[in-house]
C-alpha cells in the first residue's frame, strides 16, 4: 500500500509540475472566460453606423425603420439614380432601388454583410405583409396586439401532485455540457495514462520498477495519480473561470451601472437560474457527474494502459487505440439523437452499456430518469471497470516486458492466458 | 554443507507452446559471484526475472536464504536488468530517492546513503540535473548506485558493463568485488567471457531452457582439461604415436593431445629426444572453450 502511495505521488507531482500542465491550466479558463466576455464586450461597444439611402417616394422603402446598426436616409428618387450612376460620389453604405413591383436591388460599392442583408430582407417582408393585410381590409394594429398574448409553459407532474417548472432547453444545455466534459476528460486523461506507460517502456525503466513493485501496483498507481491530476485541473478550471469572468464582468459593468443595481441584477439572475433549474436535481447531477467521470475514466484508462504496454512507441498505437476509442466517439455522436428522445430505447441501451453510459447517462440525466435505470447503469459500469482493469492488468504485465516487438491481436489474446 | 542464498528446484516456465525454462535446478552459494552464461534466447533473462519475482514460474520451488521466496524479499534483492534506463525528465536525486523508497528504504535513510555514494563516485553535482542531460555512461553510474543502494543480500546483474568505457567498467568491477567481499552474493550474466574468468567463482551454463553445466569455475575447468600442449620445435617433424595425437600443425607449432598412458614429464622427454623444443605450454581450457564446446555438444 505504501508503495502504491509512492507511485501515486510521483505520477501526480511529475505531471502537475510540467510546464504544459501549468500553461493549460491557466490558459483554458482565460479562453473560457474570453468566450463568455467577448460577446458581452461587443454588445456594449457602439457599433459603426451604416447609412443606407432609399427613395422617399417609394411606398414600401419609405417604411423601413432604423435599427441599432442601420440608418435609412430617405432621399428623392432622382438623387438616388444619380448616385447609382456615379458611385464615386456616393457617401452611403448602400442604396436600395425597387426595379419592378416588389423586386428590389441593393447596390453597394463593397459587398454588404450578411447581417445587413437579412435585416433588410426581414423588414421588407414585414412591410409587404402589412400592406397585403391592409389591402384585404384587416386591422393590422389590432392583429399585432392580439398575437402577442401567447405563452407556452412546460411543467413536469411530480409524484406529490405539485407541478415542477421544467425547461427542456436548460436540461439539454446541462446534459450536453456534462456529456462533452466527460468525453473530453476520458480522452485527455486516458491518453495521458497511455503515454505514461509508453514512456516507461521506451525509457527502459519499467523492469527496474517492477523488480520492486507488482505490475498491477504500478498500473493502478499511475491511473490514480493521473485521475488526481484530472481532478486538480478541473477544480482549478472551474475556480479560475468563475473568478476571471466575475472580475471582468464587474469591471466592465460598473462603468455604466452603480453597485446597487448590479446587486439587484445579480440576485435576479440567481433567482432566475434557480427557477429554471428547479425541475432538475442539481445535487444528483453533480454527484453522478463525479461518479460517471471517475468510473468512465477507470474503465477506459485501464484499456489505454494495456494499449500502451503492447507497443514500443506512440506511433504504433493506432491499430489498438481505435477499438478502444470507437465506443467513446460513438457516444459523442449519439448525444444529439439521445437528446431528441431521452427516454427512447436507443437512449436507454446506450446508458446501460458501460462503454457509452458515462457520456450518454449524463446527457439523459437532466431530463429526469427512473432510479432503477440509474442504479442498473451504475452497477454494470462498476462491474465493467473492475473486469476491464483485471484483464488490462494481465495484458499490461506481459506487454511491458516485450521490447522491440510489435504485438498482434492474436498475441495479446495469448497474453491473457499467461 | 554449503550455505545457499538461492536454491531453485525444477523451475518450469512456459509461454504458450514455447518452453522458456525446462526443469531448471540451480544452487547459488552465499557470498559468491555466480556467472550465468548461455547463448541468446537460452532462458537466462527469464530465470533472472523469476528470481526477481517479475514473473512467476509455472511450477518449481525457490528457496531464498532458507525460506521460500516471497514478495517481501524484493527489498533484499537488487536487479540491474539488461534493458535498463531511468525517467529521462526526472532529476537525478529525486529519482534515486524514489527508486530507493520503492525498495522499501526510509526517506531520510535513503537520502543519507545516496549522498555517501554520490560523494564516493564524485558526482554530487549531478543531484539536480535531469537524466536527459547526462551522458549514457553517467546515467549508467546512477543506475548502478540505485541498484545497490538498499544493501541487498543478493544482486543480479545482467550485462553490467555494457555502456561503460574501460575506465568506468573497471570502477564498477572493483565495486562488484567490494560488494562480494562484504558478503553480498552476486549473480552475473554476461557475454564477455574474459570478465567471467576474472571475477566469477561459480558458473552456470544454460542452453535451450536447461542447465547443462553448473559448479565452481575451477572444478569445471579441471573437468574440461583435455591434456593438450602447445609445442614449438626448432626443426624436424612430429607424427602421431601411441602416446600422443597431433591435433593441429602450423609450420613448427603443434597442438598435441596426450593419451592416458603418458604423463607430462615422459612426454617432454620423448620429444626432447627427437628435436629441440623452443616452447612448451600446457593449454588450459578457457571459459570460452568450455562454453562453445558444451553448447555444440548439446
Amino acid at each position: 500500500m505504501n508503495k502504491i502511495w509512492l507511485i501515486i505521488k510521483r505520477e501526480y507531482l511529475v505531471r502537475v509540475r510540467k510546464k504544459s500542465f501549468i500553461i493549460m491550466t491557466f490558459l483554458a479558463p482565460l479562453l473560457m472566460a474570453g468566450i463568455m466576455i467577448v460577446p458581452l464586450y461587443l454588445a456594449n461597444e457602439n457599433q459603426e453606423e451604416r447609412v443606407i439611402a432609399v427613395s422617399n417616394q417609394n411606398k414600401i422603402l419609405n417604411n423601413l425603420e432604423d435599427t441599432e446598426s442601420i440608418k435609412f436616409s430617405k432621399i428623392p428618387e432622382s438623387e438616388l439614380l444619380t448616385l447609382k450612376q456615379n458611385p464615386n460620389q456616393c457617401i452611403y453604405y448602400a442604396i436600395i432601388i425597387e426595379d419592378e413591383k416588389d423586386i428590389f436591388t441593393i447596390f453597394s460599392k463593397q459587398q454588404i454583410s450578411v447581417n445587413v442583408k437579412s435585416i433588410i430582407q426581414n423588414q421588407l417582408q414585414r412591410i409587404l405583409e402589412h400592406n397585403q393585410l391592409k389591402e384585404l381590409g384587416i386591422n393590422v394594429d389590432l392583429l399585432e396586439e392580439k398575437s402577442n398574448s401567447l405563452m407556452l409553459e412546460t411543467k413536469i407532474i411530480a409524484q406529490n401532485g405539485k407541478d415542477i417548472q421544467s425547461n427542456p432547453e436548460i436540461s439539454m444545455g446541462i446534459g450536453f455540457m456534462c456529456g462533452i466534459l466527460i468525453y473530453i476528460f476520458i480522452f485527455m486523461y486516458g491518453t495521458m495514462v497511455m503515454r505514461g506507460v509508453i514512456e516507461e517502456k521506451t525509457n527502459r525503466i519499467i523492469e527496474v520498477i517492477i523488480s520492486s513493485v507488482k505490475p498491477f501496483q504500478l498500473m493502478l498507481g499511475k491511473i490514480i495519480g493521473v485521475a488526481l491530476v484530472g481532478i486538480t485541473q478541473f477544480t482549478l478550471w472551474v475556480i479560475l473561470t468563475i473568478t476571471i469572468s466575475a472580475f471582468f464582468e464587474l469591471n466592465m459593468l460598473d462603468e455604466n451601472i452603480n453597485n446597487e443595481t448590479l446587486i439587484n441584477t445579480n440576485s435576479m439572475i440567481i433567482s432566475e437560474i434557480y427557477q429554471l433549474t428547479s425541475g432538475i436535481d442539481l445535487i444528483q447531477i453533480i454527484n453522478l457527474f463525479i461518479f460517471y467521470f471517475l468510473s468512465g475514466y477507470l474503465l477506459y484508462s485501464s484499456l489505454f494502459a494495456a494499449v500502451g504496454s503492447a507497443v514500443d512507441s506512440e506511433a504504433d498505437t493506432q491499430q489498438f487505440i481505435l477499438p478502444v476509442t470507437i465506443p467513446l466517439i460513438l457516444s459523442f455522436i449519439l448525444m444529439d439523437p439521445v437528446m431528441d428522445n431521452p427516454s427512447g430505447s436507443l437512449a436507454f441501451w446506450m446508458s446501460i452499456i458501460p462503454f457509452t453510459s458515462p457520456v450518454i447517462m449524463m446527457v439523459r440525466l437532466p431530463f429526469g430518469i427512473d432510479n432503477w435505470e440509474i442504479i442498473l447503469s451504475m452497477s454494470i459500469l462498476i462491474i465493467s471497470f473492475l473486469s476491464t482493469t483485471f484483464l488490462a492488468a494481465k495484458v499490461y504485465r506481459v506487454g511491458i516486458l516485450m521490447y522491440g516487438k510489435k504485438a498482434t491481436y492474436k498475441e495479446i489474446f495469448k497474453w491473457l492466458k499467461y | 554443507m554449503k550455505d545457499y542464498i538461492i536454491k531453485g528446484e525444477n523451475i518450469v516456465k512456459q509461454y504458450g507452446k514455447h518452453i522458456a525454462l525446462n526443469n531448471i535446478n540451480i544452487s547459488i552459494p552465499k557470498g559468491s559471484i555466480y556467472g550465468l552464461l548461455g547463448p541468446n534466447g537460452a532462458g537466462k533473462t527469464t530465470l533472472m526475472r523469476i528470481l526477481n519475482q517479475i514473473i512467476m514460474p509455472d511450477s518449481g520451488k525457490i528457496i531464498f536464504d532458507k525460506k521460500p521466496l516471497q514478495k517481501k524479499h524484493v527489498a533484499e534483492i537488487g536487479y540491474l536488468p539488461e534493458e535498463r534506463g531511468l525517467y529521462k525528465k526526472m532529476k537525478v536525486g529525486e529519482q534515486a530517492l524514489y527508486l530507493a523508497q520503492l525498495k522499501g528504504m526510509h526517506y531520510t535513510q535513503a537520502k543519507k546513503t545516496l549522498l555517501t555514494w554520490f560523494e564516493k563516485f564524485n558526482i554530487l553535482g549531478w543531484w539536480d540535473k535531469k537524466i536527459e542531460n547526462l551522458s549514457k555512461g553517467m546515467a549508467q553510474k546512477i543506475q548502478f548506485i540505485v541498484t545497490i543502494i538498499h544493501k541487498p543480500k543478493l544482486l543480479i546483474f545482467d550485462e553490467p558493463f555494457s555502456g561503460f568505457d574501460p575506465i568506468n567498467a573497471s570502477v564498477i568491477k572493483n565495486e562488484i568485488i567490494n560488494l562480494k567481499n562484504n558478503g553480498t552474493t552476486i549473480i552475473f550474466s554476461t557475454h564477455r567471457m574474459e570478465s567471467v574468468e576474472e571475477i566469477c567463482d561459480y558458473i552456470c551454463l544454460v542452453n535451450n531452457a536447461k542447465t547443462i553445466l553448473e559448479g565452481s569455475l575451477t572444478d569445471i575447468k579441471n573437468k574440461y582439461e583435455n591434456n593438450t600442449y602447445e609445442v614449438v620445435i626448432n626443426n624436424g617433424l612430429l607424427t602421431d604415436t601411441q602416446y600422443y595425437k597431433i591435433l593441429e600443425k602450423n609450420r613448427n607449432k603443434y597442438n598435441i593431445q596426450l593419451s592416458d598412458n603418458i604423463d607430462q614429464k615422459a612426454f617432454f622427454e620423448l620429444i626432447t629426444k627427437e628435436t629441440e623444443i623452443l616452447s612448451f605450454n600446457k593449454k588450459t581450457a578457457t571459459v570460452e572453450d568450455i562454453f562453445l564446446k558444451s553448447v555444440r555438444n548439446e
